[in-house]
C-alpha cells in the first residue's frame, strides 16, 4: 500500500450533481479496490492557466488516498475513458509530503510560511 | 603631479556581498507541493520561467524539487507554460 495524490480537472460543464457524482464515483472506485480515502478536497471552479480542449475554466477535485500499487495502471484507463475528465495527475506521496498534507489539513504551520517574508 | 594618488592594477574587492542559502535546508522544509502556486511564483521570472540556482542560493537537492513541482503545475494548468507578467 503506497499514499497518492489524485488531481482531476473537470469540464465546467458538469452541472453541481454531475461533479459529486463524479468525485462519488471515483472515491468508490479507490475503496472497490481496496484502497482507503485519506481526504477529498473540492476545489471547484478555477479558471485555467491556459485552455484545455478550448475551455479556459475547470472543477478541480484532489483527492488523497492509499492503495495498492496496481491501482494507479486501472485509474488511469477509467480517467482516459471518461469524456468529463480534462485533465488528471497521480503522484506519490513520501513521507513527507504525507506530513506536510497532513500538517495543512489541521491547520498547523507548515514551514512554508517563513519563506513568504523573505 | 600628485604624488600622494594611489593607482590600482585591479578594481579592490569590497566583501560585503550577504552569502546566498538554501532557503529549504535554512528553513527545514522538506515536501515542495506543486498545489500552492503563490509559493511557487517565488523561484520562476516574469515569463514564468525557472530563476536559475545561481539567483535563488537552492540546493541541487530542493532546485530539483522545485522544478519537478512548477512542472506538475504546469501540467495542470496551475502556472502558464509560457507568459508575460507573470508577476
Amino acid at each position: 500500500m503506497n499514499n497518492y495524490e489524485l488531481m482531476v480537472i473537470f469540464t465546467p460543464v458538469l452541472s453541481d450533481e454531475d461533479f459529486k457524482a463524479e468525485q462519488k464515483k471515483y472515491a468508490k472506485f479507490v475503496k472497490d479496490t481496496g484502497g482507503t480515502i485519506v481526504a477529498e478536497n473540492a476545489w471547484g471552479l478555477k479558471s485555467l492557466a491556459y485552455p484545455i480542449q478550448k475551455k479556459t475554466t475547470g472543477l478541480y477535485w484532489v483527492l488523497e488516498y492509499t492503495a495498492p500499487s496496481d491501482f494507479n495502471e486501472k485509474l488511469k484507463i477509467q480517467m482516459l475513458r471518461d469524456e468529463s475528465v480534462l485533465r488528471h495527475l497521480c503522484t506519490k506521496l513520501d513521507k513527507y509530503a504525507v506530513e506536510y498534507n497532513a500538517k495543512k489539513r489541521s491547520g498547523v504551520r507548515t514551514g512554508t510560511e517563513k519563506l513568504a517574508e523573505v | 603631479m600628485a604624488k600622494n594618488e594611489i593607482k590600482y592594477l585591479t578594481a579592490i574587492k569590497s566583501d560585503n556581498r550577504v552569502k546566498k542559502f538554501c532557503r529549504f535546508k535554512k528553513y527545514g522544509i522538506r515536501y515542495i507541493d506543486y498545489k500552492d502556486v503563490e509559493f511557487l511564483k517565488k523561484f520562476l521570472n516574469e515569463q514564468g520561467k525557472l530563476l536559475p540556482r545561481r539567483l535563488t542560493g537552492n540546493s541541487l537537492k530542493y532546485q530539483r524539487k522545485v522544478s519537478d513541482a512548477v512542472k506538475k503545475a504546469r501540467q495542470m494548468a496551475l502556472l502558464p507554460y509560457v507568459t508575460d507578467l507573470l508577476k
